[in-house]
């Protein structure tokens, strides 16, 4: 058990980053889960939605993105 | 460097789950030039050798009954342009030549990445930036031409109340624009880079466990039909988003 602290900070930085992700699983399930309420209440209308769905899923999922890259930035490139 | 610790424990084979990613000149050395053959230039070259041979092979026949490659062909087609068709509205059109060309790139450049032992181009961020920027530079310039000075007006949200919130939002507008290429491209890059890093991750344990290996070797299945999935989506994801961001250019305004 030895090693220099700043390494130390890195993993424990990449460790907190990807708390963002567990975010981006919250927003995407959120996305997901009221299109498919949305899409029970009115079937109809659902299959005319879904480009919308997924514009939806990919901006949320863009936020976790970014937070696994600043854990492989920590990790790789600092 | 602080993920490269050397060992990694456990017996088998050591994978570091980065090493995929390297780019190698193809015929020894180690100096990358402009001009150097890497497997990144052989795996984007055969991304459009792919690209070509499904088009050239499915126009080919033109029959009343297609075959399986026309199928592939008309059925990619047809599903890229309903989408700049619902998105973009008619207009859209005059750009559908470009659309599917991306469309059609990213598909087979995710396709052929999940070969084993293949080289995943679209993992680099130099890769996705060029396609991205491409997109920012020809929408904004697209967006100028058509409305000149009007096309100001995508920042100006006329439907808020005051003026004080309209100028904020203008500045939030201006940010979220030039945020643009950096999520576009992010987005394709760190889904394929994490998912490959995933089946690399469960290889490692399927190195070091001897006998137990089945258990992440069947993971890795699982994880290999969920990469099919991301793959496709993907490509469709970053497709949809260049028919919104054209879309903005031709119809701005709030």
């Amino acid at each position: 058990m030895e090693g220099n602290i700043a390494e130390m900070g890195q993993f424990i930085g990449a460790g907190l980053a990807c708390i963002g992700m567990g975010g981006a699983g919250i927003g995407v399930g959120h996305v997901a889960g009221n299109f498919l309420a949305g899409a029970l209440r009115n079937p109809a209308a659902a299959g005319e939605q879904t480009a919308t769905l997924f514009i939806g899923i990919a901006f949320a999922e863009a936020l976790g993105i970014f937070s696994f890259l600043v854990a492989l930035l920590l990790m790789f490139a600092v | 460097m602080a993920g490269e610790t050397g060992e990694h424990g456990g017996g088998g084979f050591n994978i570091h789950p980065m090493d995929q990613f390297m780019v190698e000149p193809l015929f020894g050395g180690t100096e990358v030039n402009w001009y150097t053959p890497t497997n990144a230039t052989l795996w984007l070259a055969l991304t459009v050798v792919a690209v070509s041979l499904l088009m050239v092979v499915g126009a080919r026949g033109r029959a009343l009954v297609p075959s399986r490659a026309q199928s592939a062909a008309e059925v990619t087609y047809g599903f890229v342009r309903k989408m700049v068709e619902d998105i973009a509205g008619k207009e859209g059109m005059k750009y559908f030549p470009y659309i599917f060309t991306i469309f059609l790139f990213i598909l087979f450049a995710n396709l052929l990445a999940l070969i084993p032992t293949s080289f995943s181009t679209t993992s680099h961020i130099a890769v996705t930036a060029v396609l991205a920027l491409a997109v920012f530079v020809t929408v904004t310039a697209i967006g100028f031409v058509k409305h000149g000075v009007g096309f100001f007006k995508l920042f100006w949200v006329s439907s808020a109340p005051t003026l004080a919130l309209r100028l904020v939002l203008a500045v939030i507008e201006m940010i979220s624009y030039f945020v643009r290429p950096l999520s576009h491209s992010l987005r394709l890059m760190g889904n394929l880079m994490a998912g490959h890093a995933v089946l690399k991750v469960f290889a490692g344990f399927a190195g070091a466990l001897g006998i137990g290996a089945i258990i992440p070797i069947v993971a890795i299945t699982a994880v290999y039909g969920l990469e099919l999935l991301v793959a496709v989506i993907q490509a469709y994801v970053f497709t949809i988003l260049t028919v919104v961001y054209l879309n903005d250019a031709l119809h701005p305004g709030h």
